[in-house]
């Protein structure tokens, strides 16, 4: 066999503490390589250029770039390989740049660590097999998870190009949290006017089936081949025949339930359709508030219903859809404000959250836009509002800035005045971020044209002082204390991962951050792509984001699953395990270790043995370390070439 | 590195694609400075690791090895790190039986976003390694012919 090395400066990235010469230069003492060289940017046009010159001028048959991470460019230097005429499994990598150059200070440990990794690569190449990809089928259906402006985005999008599309939202009516809003930011115009239309295009759309008050119970499969078993919450209501007229709820006598919908200011029924926007618009009880499904008496909205669509009975079902893709846009939920015991949260019912104020403010809200204290139902005069809480805040384990709480301050400060011309805003504020298109100069329009007051400082303490609450806090570009009488205190929450996103991201199989939210397969470069193939994000389950993102990022999720339904076949990848039928005793550990069930038992001249559904399994090599007999191995990660890693590294 | 003014041991790293392997970029890419004496494996998932590689290494005189994977529950192939878990805390258990102090072994879980974990991770194992030092080479005619019979049987296929 004959092998090529390259060993890539990357710039100075690696060349600055690797002396990539003397690597190349060592690798020529290994064994079966018969170039090496080293090259300014292996990547880079000339550079692989100069790979395919070398594999044509020395016949290679395999080639080892010791460069970058192979997870950002083994793709692009397999392809290199194949433009030349190789198999493009006989390629392998030394990751000498995040695992060395980047690490290490020691310029001689770290030549030294480049050599013994190229050294491995090249001992695992000479075992390298010519593999080749089989192909199969794709279900061009996609499945959206969660309703919010991110997946509405994207569902429409699919469905518009042509694919079949389930949206499956946990709530009871799709609109996410910006169906709760009033007005948006940077342009103050009415939330619902713009999302209500997209909305009821997605109840009407041919290719979209909605599932609402339904969650994700399972993923099994593989892109293009997914699995997904949803569990359809029960609704107690048939909504195949429920009208939306709202009967039942002018009848139901639970009239204290807290309401979901309003952030739990004001109340609702125990039957009750959301809010009137809902899509679908349909019923649904509240199973704990319902006196029928509590205490087994009542039924009125039973009585009242002109449809008899009341079902008490009514238990979750499992669905079970096959779909190709699947975007995740599953959004955030606020901080929970009452973790900050000096600002009273929770104590004091003045004390509110910026989506309570924005109910408050909303003219389908439970005061029909009318700002009224909590308390007391009076007019406030003074409101203070307090930014980042939950946000850029390392004690309470939220060292990130929610991004989007600044503006919606901004625009509440300008609601407030609208709404009341003699009002006072305050805003304690750390920095102002506002780096949008007219971003910033709303937030200047808030404090030069609408009279908010913004004070940069922490507030200290709330303490409630003649009905009224005294705000204590710092000034700290004058360099003082502070302190204002308020009526109202509004607290700009933050945002943090979904509850359940983690559980749904393992049910992904997609990988999640410290705080919870979907990990993007590379934050540059693929920023709506996941780890595993066929799964997408939108939207903020992948970071706090504002509207305008979450819908580009909806569209962006969308285009990539246009673009991957575009083939008909997808090629499998042939790293995939291989049974030497010889060896193997049919004792079948590997089928019952496999988690994806690629494995199963055949009969072979009458005796048992393994067979690999080649399109189903998916290289993780499970079996091989089960097999008593090495007799299943996984191909391009064999015992033999982990084996030879190893001794390379020890003999 | 303070561990590393002395020599430089031999420790194999065996880490997972998805999870651990992404996470060692992440250090590489926040710059996070680690000792140089780790070499990496890179593998599908630590569910594709057959005990007997460690015990390869350390036969062939490896000073430490560390394995990581994913957070459980959080598996790229849903229960590769499962499988690996109790492999890794049988193997664990069979070290100093086999005459290897289990210092000079670990297995941990890093995800892809923990780059500053991978550093501590690094950094903490090398220097228990130093601590315990290069590893004494071993008397052939043990049990452990058991073991390289295995191994060299398989790499015969």
């Amino acid at each position: 066999m004959n092998i090529g090395v390259f060993v890539c400066h990357c710039g100075s990235n690696i060349a600055g503490t690797v002396d990539t010469e003397a690597v190349a230069k060592a690798a020529l003492n290994f064994r079966e390589v018969v170039f090496a060289t080293d090259t300014m940017y292996a990547c880079s046009e000339p550079g692989q250029a100069g790979i395919v010159d070398a594999i044509k001028t020395y016949d290679l048959d395999g080639v080892v770039v010791a460069s970058c991470t192979p997870r950002m460019h083994e793709a692009t230097f397999r392809r290199t390989l194949e433009r030349a005429g190789l198999n493009k499994y006989m390629f392998e990598m030394a990751n000498i740049r995040e695992h060395v150059s980047w690490v290490g200070k020691d310029k001689e440990a770290n030549t030294r660590k480049a050599e013994e990794l190229v050294h491995m690569a090249v001992e695992k190449l000479r075992r390298n097999d010519y593999l080749e990809a089989g192909e199969f089928d794709i279900n061009k259906r996609v499945m959206v998870i969660g309703g919010g402006v991110a997946g509405i985005q994207a569902a429409l999008d699919c469905a518009d190009g042509g694919l079949e599309v389930v949206l499956v939202e946990r709530e009871p009516s799709i609109g996410g949290k910006m169906s709760k809003l009033d007005k948006t930011f940077p342009t103050v115009d009415c939330s619902s006017c713009i999302l209500g239309p997209k909305m009821v295009d997605v109840a009407q759309h041919p290719n979209i089936t909605l599932y609402t008050l339904s969650e994700v119970d399972s993923v099994k499969g593989f892109v293009g081949n997914f699995d997904v078993t949803v569990r359809r919450k029960a609704a107690y209501v048939d909504w195949d025949a429920c009208t939306g007229c709202g009967e039942c709820a002018t009848k139901c006598p639970s009239k204290k339930t807290p309401d979901r919908f309003n952030e739990f200011i004001g109340t609702t029924t125990a039957i009750n359709i959301p809010f009137p926007q809902a899509i679908p618009k349909k019923a649904s009880i509240n199973p704990e508030a319902c006196i029928m499904l509590t205490k087994g008496k009542c039924g009125a909205c039973a009585k009242a219903c002109p449809t008899e669509a009341i079902r008490f009975d009514q238990q979750d079902e499992l669905v079970t859809e096959q779909v190709g893709a699947i975007i995740a846009a599953t959004g955030y939920d606020l901080f929970d404000f009452t973790k900050y015991g000096e600002y009273g949260g929770g104590r004091y019912p003045d004390v509110i959250t910026s989506m309570q104020y924005e109910r408050l403010l909303s003219a389908s809200g439970p005061t029909e836009g009318h700002i009224k204290r909590p308390s007391d139902g009076t007019e406030p005069k003074d409101i203070v509002f307090i930014q980042c809480v939950g946000s850029r805040d390392k004690s309470i384990g939220r060292p990130y800035c929610s991004g989007f709480c600044c503006m919606y301050t901004a625009k509440q400060t300008i609601l407030t005045k609208d709404h009341m011309p003699d009002s006072q805003s305050y805003v304690f504020y750390m920095d102002i971020r506002s780096p949008g298109k007219n971003y910033d100069e709303f937030t200047r329009r808030a404090m030069e044209e609408y009279g908010a007051r913004y004070i940069r400082g922490r507030v200290s303490a709330i303490q409630p002082k003649n009905g009224r609450y005294l705000v204590k806090g710092a000034d700290t570009l004058l360099g003082q204390q502070v302190e204002i009488e308020a009526d109202l205190i509004v607290l700009a929450v933050g945002a943090e991962a979904a509850k359940g996103a983690g559980e749904l991201a393992e049910k992904l199989r997609i990988s999640y951050d410290p705080y919870g939210f979907f990990l993007e397969g590379h934050p540059k470069l693929k920023p709506v792509e996941t780890n595993t193939a066929g799964i997408y994000l939108a939207g903020s389950c992948q970071g706090p984001k504002d509207i305008p993102s979450s819908v580009a990022q909806g569209d962006a999720a969308a285009a990539k699953v246009l673009a991957l339904f575009s083939k008909d076949k997808l090629a499998s990848d042939p790293q995939v395990s291989g049974v030497k039928l010889v060896r193997c005793i049919g004792c079948g550990k590997c089928e019952s270790v496999c988690p994806f069930g690629a494995i199963e038992m055949i009969d072979f001249r009458g005796m048992p043995k393994a067979s690999v559904v080649e399109t189903v399994c998916q290289g993780c090599g499970v079996c091989t370390a089960a097999c008593p007999q090495g007799a299943i191995q996984l191909r391009h990660f064999t015992d033999n070439q982990i084996l030879a890693e190893v001794n390379t590294l020890c003999l | 590195m303070s561990v590393n003014e002395g020599k430089e041991l031999r420790i194999i790293g065996f880490l997972c694609n998805w999870c651990s392997y992404a996470g060692a970029d992440t250090a590489g890419v926040g710059r996070f400075a680690q000792p140089t004496d780790l070499r990496i494996v890179r593998l599908p998932c630590t569910g594709r690791i057959n005990p007997l590689f460690i015990v390869r290494a350390f036969m062939n005189g490896a000073d430490g090895v560390l394995v990581s994977g994913c957070h459980p529950r959080d598996c790229h192939y849903s229960e590769g790190n499962f499988y690996a878990r109790r492999r890794l805390e049988v193997l664990k258990a069979l070290l100093p039986v086999i005459g290897v102090d289990p210092g000079r072994f670990e297995y941990t879980w890093v995800s892809a976003s923990e780059g500053q974990r991978w550093r501590s991770v690094v950094t903490s194992f090398t220097e228990q390694v130093h601590a315990l030092g290069p590893m004494p080479g071993f008397k052939s005619g043990t049990s452990l012919d058991m073991c390289l019979c295995h191994m060299d049987q398989t790499q015969a296929l």
